[in-house]
């Protein structure tokens, strides 16, 4: 079993990708069997993912260095060749695993969720597509093919967050999520092309050996090669919501909430950082590159986390949480991390599903109802719900021993690591790391303080909404919610820092090092999260402050972050003056200018033919007489030129 | 004695005349006439080279009668285009006739 999942990786995504043709083609008007059909398939590869993962796990970190390849060619051309397969390795594993498990779960749920919908058949196809773009990405052994699937999981992105396309806001928001992360995709695309201009190859494990020695092979200097890691990195940016291409992230929150569950946790957002770990080669090779994703991870987690604080959906804080999360894993991979990247991609995954699931279990009972304030007091109503969506917030917040604590204090660990380097190891940047952590760290308080937040006011209190009659979800919602909140208490523990060969012995970039309890960081960490979940407590729980008038006191800060630092609105005002204007300005050049030159020979023509024409009488006699004058000419020339050129001009040459 | 000159400086002469009339009338008709005789002269022509350069060969000769066979095809041809236009136009003078122009 274990032997044949791994000679045939490629089945993982396929299995999805058949579900998806089967419900499309055939068995669209039969909802049951869509579902059954898109479940089995996702649980199939799951188990198959499982199999790698144990014998990934069995083969110790024989593929960290040699990852279990298997290509075919897919093109070749002189100079070039492109191949498609499967690679596995400890990192494509474990997302394997993430990816499967999340979407089975989600899948799952939609059962219950979607019940009665009208699309109900058409979203198992969608979820089945969107499984399998995420699970070939992940898989994929060379950039191109990644490149294949990370449009396609966009296109599903589009189609899921579009899926009530009856909605205008749920158009318009799929329309933003796909031009939005095309945007990034673009720079993206022309970094792919560049490494493969510049090296010759697009081949994961081959650009891995050339690019720390990128002056053997190329005549890239370091800031060419700086040039092509940033613009490379505009894909994740894009893709993974990091500032400033953020804003689709919040309002994909249009799609219905499995969908936001399954792009937040395991498909689509994580995409940007697994690309990212993926070609972390290539930041580490150069260290403007990193410096400049760390300080984007940590500028975006701070920044989405200042959002979220003032949100009044449940969906929209867990968005701006999870833009914000997904800066965290950026700064890990920043400070050159790939094991404290992943493993809280990881851990990510299992409570942010769980969240989004339980914010989803809500709005079922309160019938769609999406401001917190009308919520309050579901905790008697549903207390599955209420104790997962507990486990999920202790997660998040980083307390221990919930999986997120593990995670947050890998990434905070080696960011202080790298800002406390010495001597010859500290680079030029060493001073921006101590930066970025007093960020990460005030990130870290401030999410358990609106995670709190909102867990009071969902679920503490009373009811506010007097006509609404909340109930707990059935059994097929019910139930991923507890899995998830299960490994959202334990998910973490494969990377208990003193335990030998955990997660970051696995998952790794670089040399093995041994973890070991920093119990400063420890500290620090769970005091922060203690002190936001403890303002949290003080001010929504026992309302011992007005939040009304906290919110009155620091007027201009609430109003800002309530308004999302105003960054839609400025790239409205951006995209109606100066792009619109620039348009305005090309639109006159292309009228006056180049119209002007087009219709200016045109005219120009007509001209010349205006005085020409007169030449044509249309009497046959003056057409005679300048006939006979032709001939005199030429018996003229014929006559007193010589021989030779008289033939030649004539045409009749030899 | 009447030599080659004197032919060729009369059909040269027979020509330039037919040229004159075919360019300078404006009668139809008498552009036809002009053209009979412009190739007249080249029947004198060829007539005269023969027998004068290629003697006791009659390919001039011959070439002449073909040319005179040709040109009665033509004035047919020429006095039914123009019975036609002067049906259209009941005019037969060319300076009413500028059809041709753009």
């Amino acid at each position: 079993m274990i032997e044949f999942a791994l000679n045939n990786a490629w089945l993982i995504p396929l299995l999805p990708a058949i579900a998806f043709a089967l419900i499309v083609l055939v068995f669209r008007p039969l909802p049951k069997v869509s579902a059954f059909i898109a479940i089995t398939g996702i649980l199939i590869s799951f188990v198959l993912a499982i199999s790698i993962g144990i014998g990934v796990f069995q083969a110790g970190d024989k593929f960290v260095e040699h990852p279990l390849k298997q290509v075919v060619t897919w093109f070749s051309m002189p100079g070039l060749e492109i191949q498609m397969g499967t690679q596995v390795d400890p990192t494509s594993a474990m997302m394997l695993f993430v990816v499967t498990l999340v979407a089975s779960l989600v899948q799952i749920y939609s059962l219950g969720y979607m019940h009665g919908e009208p699309g109900f058949s058409v979203f198992f196809a969608y979820l089945s597509l969107f499984a399998m773009s995420m699970l070939g990405l992940v898989i994929a052994p060379n950039l191109l093919q990644m490149f294949v699937f990370w449009e396609l999981v966009g296109l599903c992105s589009y189609l899921l967050i579009g899926f009530y396309w009856h909605k205008y806001s749920a158009r318009e928001a799929a329309k933003k999520a796909f031009i939005t992360t095309r945007t990034g995709d673009f720079g993206l695309l022309l970094g792919i092309l560049l490494l493969q201009i510049n090296f010759g190859t697009l081949d994961l494990v081959k650009l891995t050996e050339m690019i720390p020695n990128f002056t053997q092979y190329t005549s890239l200097t370091v800031g060419g090669l700086t040039l092509i890691a940033v613009i490379l990195f505009l894909g994740p940016i894009g893709k993974s919501g990091q500032f400033p291409l953020h804003v689709w992230l919040p309002d994909a929150m249009e799609g219905p909430t499995p969908v936001s569950a399954l792009i937040h946790a395991a498909t689509m957002v994580v995409a940007g950082v697994y690309l990212t770990g993926r070609t972390l080669v290539l930041f580490q090779t150069v260290e403007g590159a990193m410096a400049f994703v760390a300080f984007m991870g940590a500028f975006t987690a701070l920044f989405a986390a200042s959002i979220a604080i003032t949100q009044t959906e449940m969906k929209k804080i867990l968005a701006y949480s999870t833009v914000s999360q997904l800066g965290y894993m950026m700064l890990a991979l920043g400070a050159g991390s790939l094991s404290a990247s992943m493993f809280h991609l990881m851990t990510h995954a299992f409570f942010k599903a769980l969240m989004f699931l339980g914010a989803g279990s809500v709005l079922h009972a309160m019938h769609n109802e999406a401001s917190i304030w009308k919520y309050g007091g579901l905790k008697k109503f549903m207390p599955i719900t209420y104790w997962t969506f507990l486990i999920g917030c202790l997660a998040i917040s980083g307390i221990f021993p919930f999986a997120g604590f593990f995670s947050k204090d890998l990434i905070l660990e080696v960011v202080w690591a790298n800002s406390t380097l010495s001597g010859h190891a500290a680079g030029p940047f060493q001073g921006l790391y101590s930066v970025l952590f007093i960020m990460a760290a005030l990130t870290a308080m401030m999410t358990a303080f609106y995670m709190f937040r909102m867990f009071f006011i969902c679920f503490h209190g009373t009811l506010r909404d007097k006509n609404a009659h909340p109930h707990e979800a059935p059994f097929s919602m019910a139930m991923p919610l507890v899995v998830l909140g299960f490994l959202s208490v334990v998910g973490g523990w494969v990377g208990w820092p003193t335990l030998h060969e955990g997660f970051s012995y696995f998952v790794r970039f670089g040399e093995y090092e041994q973890g070991h309890w920093n119990f400063f960081l420890v500290g620090l960490s769970t005091i922060l999260a203690l002190i936001g979940i403890a303002g949290a407590t003080y001010i929504y729980l026992f309302n011992k402050v007005s939040n009304e008038a906290l919110a009155k006191k620091f007027a201009p800060l609430y109003k800002i972050s309530f308004n999302k630092f105003y960054i839609d609105e400025i790239y409205l005002w951006l995209i109606h003056h100066v792009i619109d204007g620039l348009g305005k300005f090309l639109w006159w050049v292309d009228l006056k200018i180049v119209d002007g030159i087009v219709d200016g020979v045109g005219m120009m023509a007509k001209a010349f033919g205006s005085i020409f024409r007169r030449v044509q009488t249309g009497k046959l006699q003056h057409y005679a007489l300048i006939l006979f004058a032709g001939i005199v000419v030429l018996v003229l020339f014929m006559t007193f030129a010589d021989s030779g050129t008289a033939v030649s001009l004539l045409g009749g040459g030899r | 004695m009447i030599g080659l000159e004197h032919y060729l400086i009369f059909s040269g002469t027979l020509f330039c005349i037919g040229l004159f009339g075919a360019l300078a009338k404006r009668n139809a008709i008498a552009i036809l006439m002009g053209l009979e005789i412009m190739l007249n002269s080249v029947n004198i022509n060829l007539v005269a080279f023969s027998r004068y350069v290629t003697t006791g060969d009659l390919t001039g000769q011959v070439f002449a009668i073909f040319v005179v066979a040709v040109a009665a095809a033509e004035v047919a041809v020429g006095l039914a285009l123009i019975v036609s236009i002067y049906r259209n136009r009941t005019s037969v003078n060319v300076e009413d006739f500028d059809w041709l122009k753009w």
